[in-house]
């Protein structure tokens, strides 16, 4: 443990101001209007459209294009939002390279999909930075309904439920809402406070008030919220990191990704951020994808993504592996973690070659390799916290550690519906978890209506 | 290579590309240009009396567009020269001196007398050119006065400037027909009634572009203000393609020359219209757009078109005249079918949902539960829908029915032809 003895490199301002802005920039500009007719030309308006079926929240993207090539962006907008509340963020966010634009027909002769993502952004802009109205409240219905946690998923059914008539109240842990949209995206997807400024649009619609510091499970129970509501809905995503299961994990210099990645959104200076010469991360998915490459925007010179299976098992698609090798970011397959070194702050990290044996399991060889890393982060998924939902745990069935629920979003409570990523099935999206929002919200109003 | 030297009405030109009487051949220094670029002639911007018209100093031209920008279809309310006529003429004379090996034909519009025809078409002449093209094509503004259209929606005036002009000329004398009228055909035979040695078309259409949205006028507008204008550009080939065939095909007509105008962007244009008749054709609005390099390729590309057919220029003109014909006498007992290939087809389903929604239902969505677009061809009348929408080139084609039996109408494929004329449905049909 005391092999290496080298001091742990890890300081702020690596990189002038200059650099840091231009790093932490757009990472897709927006389309100019000539740019967009001219993409939005290539769409064919296909029937039943294959993006469409491969959209969670079922754009009529054909419909939504063909609006933006008449210069209708108004019409455009709520063709998006009118599905996806949250499609000014999927916009920025999705990994359209595996959902609609895998989907497109051009890619069968041509490899080149309609910029379907870009074009929902340019769509959508317009609203966001002018505020424009395009929903509004049917009649009161009298019925209140609590929602827990101001993630996408909870915005997404306040909103609806908003829309539907309802009275909503949403309880949020954080300071800010948005959840992993204001959290836990990397800061160069959306920039300009663009989550905040979502939120903002999607609580205009009236009848939603936004508790902040409201934590499930420490402030108030789930059984209150039984008591005092109609119905509720729990999208409180995923409150604990998982942990690697090795000896000095505490070890300072080993950290969460998804924490680091909330600090980054959160500086109002991203140079004064301290980042590690040398930084290794651990896991495939799109959080490993961020962390490495903010890490290597804000100055880190070295960065290692060490994951234990193959790319085609990686949850980050293939665009976000390319993009982070062509920013310099080197990804290691089939390798796992063994053993952390370092007396007072982590200095090395082991890892095991790993194959897959006759069976499909994941062995390890016994040979190896080491790097040495001023920062180790954890990118290797979050689980729910069970322990916040407290007695009515009980009565909420849980498997793999989330919340079980039907198609409608209904848990095994009657009066409890559930989505985002704390229930099971989801897929960690964002644009899922606004669509799980949604549909719970229709499914709530159904009951609430009594039909 | 093909050898694109052509000879019209006598006149000989290197190749079968002038540029049409319009803002590009408005003076000297526009046509030394051309020339110096390639082009095989000019018909010089049309010349009317002194002193000249004026025009108006806003927006003469707008366009339609795609959403790239590309121009698809023009509008212009330029009127004729607003030049003095000494000045069109010395410079036309200089012209005609420098380039010697270059068609040049004055294009003249004058009142409907004789004696100001009498007057004009000498001197204009004396500066060597080699033709009169006659304006009567214009729809805009100098219509208003009795000019441009207004003569040539009116067989009886054109038959008698024909004349008028006849007399006053010694070189040979081109008729150019508006389009904006019901049937080409008698226009063409007072023109030949009349004595001109040709015609040609088109000129442009009657139009208006469309409104400006914010200020809900029409667009573009003078002073607040706008007017009909002449319509030009790819969009209006179809048409002009009509009526250059028309004249071809009509017995009365078609032993009259005729020089194509009408959208010609790139070679394949002027293969339409030299198939379909014309003799040599004449370019404005790809012009106006890309400028005179344009001319590069409608050479080179007609070439190497000649060259891969193994046909010469004069082999090429009137070639697909025979082709066209009355919708009466299409054979009747002739049968397609659409196939799709599906190795090409990328699944789009266009050609479902245009099928469906506005033709005969006769194409799939799904086949044993699996997205698939299939033609039924019990179902499929041969439309050619399915086949203009597919995004993919060569994925649908049609493909004829020789024998058997056709699923749709269950009759028996018959070799014979049989058209409108005979058929029994037909009330007025020919016994044999």
């Amino acid at each position: 443990m005391s092999k290496n003895k080298q001091q742990a490199d890890i300081r702020s301002h690596r990189l002038d101001k200059d650099q840091i802005a231009r790093n932490f920039g757009d990472l897709h500009p927006p389309l100019s209007r000539s740019e967009a007719l001219i993409a939005a030309d290539r769409c064919y308006f296909c029937f039943d459209a294959p993006c469409t079926t491969a959209c969670p929240t079922g754009i009529d993207i054909p419909g939504f294009i063909q609006k933006i090539r008449s210069d209708n962006i108004r019409g455009s907008a709520h063709t998006i939002l009118g599905e996806n509340i949250m499609g000014g963020m999927c916009a920025r966010v999705c990994p359209t390279e595996v959902l609609c634009e895998d989907a497109c027909v051009r890619n069968t002769h041509e490899e080149k999909p309609v910029e379907i993502g870009l074009l929902q952004r340019y769509a959508t802009d317009p609203v966001f930075d002018q505020g424009t109205p395009l929903f509004s409240r049917a009649a009161a219905t009298g019925k209140k309904v609590a929602v827990v946690g101001a993630g996408p998923a909870g915005l997404s059914c306040a909103h609806r439920l908003a829309m539907l008539g309802h009275d909503v109240v949403v309880l949020n842990r954080d300071d800010k809402p948005g959840g992993l949209n204001e959290y836990g995206i990397a800061a160069y997807k959306t920039v300009d406070d663009f989550a905040q400024k979502e939120v903002e649009y999607i609580l205009s619609i009236g009848g939603i008030e936004l508790r902040k510091g409201e934590t499930l499970g420490k402030d108030f129970t789930l059984q209150d919220l039984r008591d005092s509501y109609d119905a509720v809905f729990i999208g409180i995503g995923l409150g604990s990191t998982n942990t690697l299961g090795l000896d000095h994990e505490t070890l300072p210099g080993v950290d969460s990704a998804i924490e680091y990645i909330a600090e980054i959104r959160q500086s109002d200076d991203l140079g004064k951020l301290p980042v590690g010469r040398r930084v290794v991360v651990i896991g495939g998915g799109m959080t490993a994808i961020d962390i490495a490459l903010q890490s290597k925007r804000l100055g880190a010179e070295l960065v290692d993504i060490v994951y234990r299976r193959g790319p085609e098992q990686m949850g980050a698609s293939r665009y976000e592996q390319d993009l982070a090798q062509t920013n310099g970011v080197t990804i290691h397959h089939w390798a796992k973690p063994v053993e952390l070194l370092g007396d007072d702050h982590v200095t090395t990290i082991r890892f095991e070659r790993t194959a897959l044996d006759s069976n499909g399991r994941l062995t390890s060889h016994g040979d190896g390799f080491e790097l040495t890393a001023d920062t180790v982060f954890k990118a290797i998924g979050q689980i729910l916290d069970v322990g916040v939902l407290g007695k009515d745990a009980a009565g909420l069935e849980i498997r793999h550690d989330r919340i079980v629920v039907n198609e409608a979003g209904r848990t095994t409570l009657p009066d409890v519906w559930a989505g985002g990523d704390c229930v099971a099935g989801g897929d960690d999206l964002t644009v899922t978890a606004v669509q799980q929002g949604k549909v719970a919200a229709i499914d709530i109003d159904r009951r609430l209506r009594g039909e | 290579m093909a050898d694109l030297k052509t000879t019209f009405l006598g006149i000989s030109s290197p190749n079968p590309f002038w540029l049409a009487s319009a803002p590009p051949t408005d003076k000297a220094y526009n046509v030394n240009r051309a020339f110096e670029a390639g082009w095989g002639g000019a018909v010089w911007k049309t010349l009317g009396e002194d002193p000249p018209i004026v025009n108006v100093s806003g927006p003469r031209y707008s366009a339609i567009h795609s959403n790239e920008r590309r121009v698809i279809g023009f509008n212009n309310i330029e009127l004729i020269t607003d030049r003095p006529l000494q000045t069109n003429l010395d410079e036309m004379r200089q012209i005609k001196q420098d380039w010697p090996d270059r068609a040049l034909v004055a294009s003249v519009m004058l009142p409907m007398n004789e004696p100001t025809w009498a007057k004009y078409l000498p001197m204009v002449e004396e500066t060597g050119i080699d033709a009169f093209e006659l304006n009567f094509g214009c729809p805009h503004g100098m219509s208003e006065r009795g000019m441009g259209a207004a003569v040539g929606q009116v067989p009886e005036y054109i038959q008698m400037a024909a004349e008028w002009a006849k007399k006053a000329a010694s070189v040979p004398v081109i008729v150019k027909l508006t389009p904006n009228v019901t049937n080409i055909l008698p226009p063409a035979k007072a023109a030949l009634d009349g004595g001109a040695d040709a015609v040609s078309l088109i000129n442009t259409i009657n139009s208006i572009m469309r409104v400006d949205y914010d200020s809900l006028t029409m667009y573009p507008t003078t002073d607040g203000m706008g007017t009909h204008g002449g319509y030009c550009g790819e969009a209006v080939k179809p048409i002009a393609l009509n009526m250059v065939a028309e004249i071809a095909r009509t017995k009365e007509t078609r032993s009259l020359p005729i020089s194509g105008i009408g959208g010609i962007s790139d070679w394949r244009d002027a293969v339409d219209f030299l198939a379909l008749g014309a003799s040599n054709v004449q370019v404005c609005t790809a012009a106006m757009v890309y400028g005179f390099k344009i001319i590069d390729d409608l050479v080179d590309g007609l070439n190497n078109f000649l060259d891969d057919k193994q046909l010469t220029l004069d082999e090429l003109i009137g070639k697909a005249v025979p082709s066209v014909t009355d919708w009466q006498y299409l054979n009747l007992n002739y049968v397609e079918k659409a196939v799709i290939d599906q190795e090409l087809c990328i699944q789009c389903g266009r050609c479902h949902v245009v099928c469906e929604d506005t033709s005969h239902q006769a194409i799939t969505h799904t086949v044993n539960g699996e997205r698939r677009f299939e033609v039924i061809d019990s179902e499929c009348v041969g439309c050619n829908l399915c086949v203009s929408v597919c995004p993919v080139e060569g994925c649908i084609s049609m493909h004829q029915l020789t024998e058997g039996i056709d699923p749709r109408t269950g009759e028996t494929i018959s070799p014979e032809k049989a058209d409108w004329t005979t058929h029994r449905n037909n009330p007025m049909r020919k016994t044999k």
